[in-house]
């Protein structure tokens, strides 16, 4: 599996109330929290962001609420993968749980510019920057939680057992 | 090798009688806990499972916290997603309006979190708990849903830093002022993905609602958990509060610890994180001359009746600046009903504060205390993040409760020993 797309960047510890802010914490459904994902933060992400983009950080991605609405609103808006320095475990956690492919490379977070071409390839972990042709390997899942993301969350998996 | 007091309660939930850090393991739970906020996207995401049943419905706790009395058509509507939920599968601990608190207050109360549990909650200050010797931690919803109909959840074993805490506390350093030195200390990924387990003789000078609070904010440090040995003040609360057999896990002596931090509290002073993170703290001589529209004295950091009381202290014969809001939010009913016995919400009406019934509503912008464009709060809340409490462009500042009643008099960030 690959993900091909443009790269939106941000900074250390993007915390869930600006990739979700609370107010909209009323709503449950992606479709609905996608219209308001990173708002706080980059107002023109929602209009810009193309289906299979990539986000890209640098540490403490995801830090704060609990809210699965956080990685759920980023997967709706056409996110493909996100990667960073290092994920808050939380949203690390829910981001498995419910298929939105993420991965931890502190190499490629530091180098990859804003608008970048970039592929991702899951099964090596290998991420290309087409742009300036470099390439870096993230961090492996462990195997335990490769098949968490190859059956597509943690409910199909259980649903497997 | 010796074992964290986590590593000790996770490895008997796991059934195994080791575990080391980074080991994955799959644990049995005590308790499975979501609010309004998180549960509904649970509930949906448990349709989608093949065995719907929950897997014990006197060990799921329901609280609706977050939005209600609702706000909205759309609140609404999520709680009533949970309350069907409830009556469906006759859940027990489910707690609506008139019973509810807010969740990580209401528990131990209720006596439904004890020393050696092991508890995961849809909200991520679900690591409160660790202040009765239980391992708990936040997930998300879909976690909470898995963990409803199979009592289990998967865990990454996490290695420890330890606090060691000697001294006493002087007359105006609370719970609060103790773990938000500590996130100024290590930053706000200064414990991801790992557990903090506090110890030293420093902590017989903490009561059990300092250490509620301690272990709430270790999620703002990142950590996975937040822990205390259980003492006999521990042991008296669980006592008066609950009826569930207790176990009590101790750390062993070679338990191996990343880092060890010594906190002398006799030296800490009143602190305060400016925004937009917690680890942007100062001692509240550093802190200058900030003026504030509103001051927020509650949640499920700081709303408990220690908090109340030091509010009260404070705000005895006093009166809110002329400019300022200030609402005042015990934390469940019980702490509503002990501060009005008490006379403490007389003081907090006489004073020009309100009182609301319990809600997280202003903690995270959500209801009953929203800020516009340029305004200030003082709060006593866990977060200042961009946004947080209302419009982009306001301002969170966390500090406990006798720093934010005594900004509330003078209008501006100020310590009580300035009144």
């Amino acid at each position: 599996m690959k993900a091909n797309g443009h790269v939106f960047k941000y900074g250390d510890n993007v915390d869930t109330d600006v990739i979700i802010p609370a107010r909209y914490l009323n709503a449950t459904k992606g479709e609905e929290l996608a219209r308001h994902c990173m708002e706080d933060i980059d107002k023109e992400f929602v209009s810009k962001v193309q289906q299979g983009d990539i986000m890209i950080a640098n540490k403490n991605f995801g830090c704060g609420s609990s809210r699965e609405h956080a990685p759920l609103a980023i997967k709706c808006a056409g996110i493909s993968c996100v990667i960073a320095e290092t994920f808050a475990r939380i949203f690390f956690r829910n981001a498995i749980n419910i298929g939105l492919p993420i991965i931890e490379c502190p190499e490629a977070a530091k180098a990859i510019q804003a608008g970048d071409e970039v592929e991702v390839d899951f099964d090596t972990g290998v991420i290309t920057d087409k742009t300036t042709g470099q390439s870096f390997v993230g961090q492996p899942f462990p195997e335990f939680m490769q098949k968490i993301i190859s059956a597509g969350g943690l409910i199909p998996y259980i649903n497997e057992k | 090798m010796g074992m964290t007091m986590t590593q000790k309660i996770l490895a008997a939930h796991a059934g195994l009688s080791e575990v080391t850090a980074g080991q994955l393991i799959e644990a049995d739970l005590d308790l499975v806990l979501g609010n309004d906020i998180t549960s509904p996207v649970a509930i949906n995401e448990m349709k989608k499972m093949k065995h719907q049943t929950v897997f014990d419905r006197d060990k799921i706790a329901l609280v609706m916290d977050h939005f209600i009395p609702n706000k909205d058509i759309k609140s609404a509507e999520n709680c009533k997603c949970c309350r069907d939920f409830a009556c469906k599968h006759e859940i027990t601990n489910y707690f609506d309006v008139g019973e509810m608190g807010i969740e990580h207050a209401l528990l131990p109360e209720k006596g439904l979190v004890v020393a050696g549990d092991a508890v995961i909650g849809a909200d991520s200050h679900t690591c409160t708990y660790g202040a009765l010797g239980a391992f708990s931690t936040g997930v998300g919803s879909t976690d909470m849903a898995a963990a409803m109909a199979t009592g289990k959840a998967w865990f990454k074993v996490p290695p420890a830093l330890r606090f060691e805490l000697v001294g006493k506390p002087g007359e105006w350093v609370s719970g609060k002022d103790v773990i938000l030195h500590i996130i100024g200390l290590i930053g706000v990924d200064g414990a991801l993905y790992k557990s903090m387990e506090f110890t030293g003789e420093g902590i017989s000078y903490l009561t059990m609602d300092d250490r509620f609070t301690i272990c709430n904010m270790a999620i703002e440090a990142g950590g996975k958990n937040g822990i205390f040995p259980v003492d006999d003040l521990a042991i008296q609360y669980m006592k008066e509060h609950s009826k569930k057999e207790f176990t009590v896990y101790e750390a062993d002596e070679d338990a191996v610890y990343e880092e060890t931090y010594t906190i002398d509290l006799s030296r800490l002073k009143p602190t305060v994180s400016f925004p937009h993170l917690p680890e942007n703290t100062k001692t509240i001589d550093e802190a200058g001359d900030i003026k504030i529209d509103q001051a927020v004295i509650g949640s499920c950091t700081n709303g408990r009746m220690d908090d109340m009381r030091a509010a009260a202290k404070v705000l005895k014969g006093r009166k809110v600046a002329k400019h300022v809001r200030c609402i005042v939010i015990p934390a469940t009913q019980a702490i509503y009903l002990q501060a009005m016995r008490e006379g403490l919400l007389e003081i907090f009406v006489e004073a020009g504060a309100v009182v609301s019934t319990p809600t997280c509503g202003p903690c995270l912008g959500g209801y009953m205390g929203i800020l516009a464009a340029g305004e200030r709060c003082i709060s006593t809340t866990n977060r200042n993040f961009v946004g947080r409490m209302g419009h982009v462009e306001s301002e969170v500042y966390l500090a406990s409760p006798a720093v934010a009643a005594a900004s509330a008099v003078l209008g501006r960030i100020a310590c009580p020993c300035e009144l």
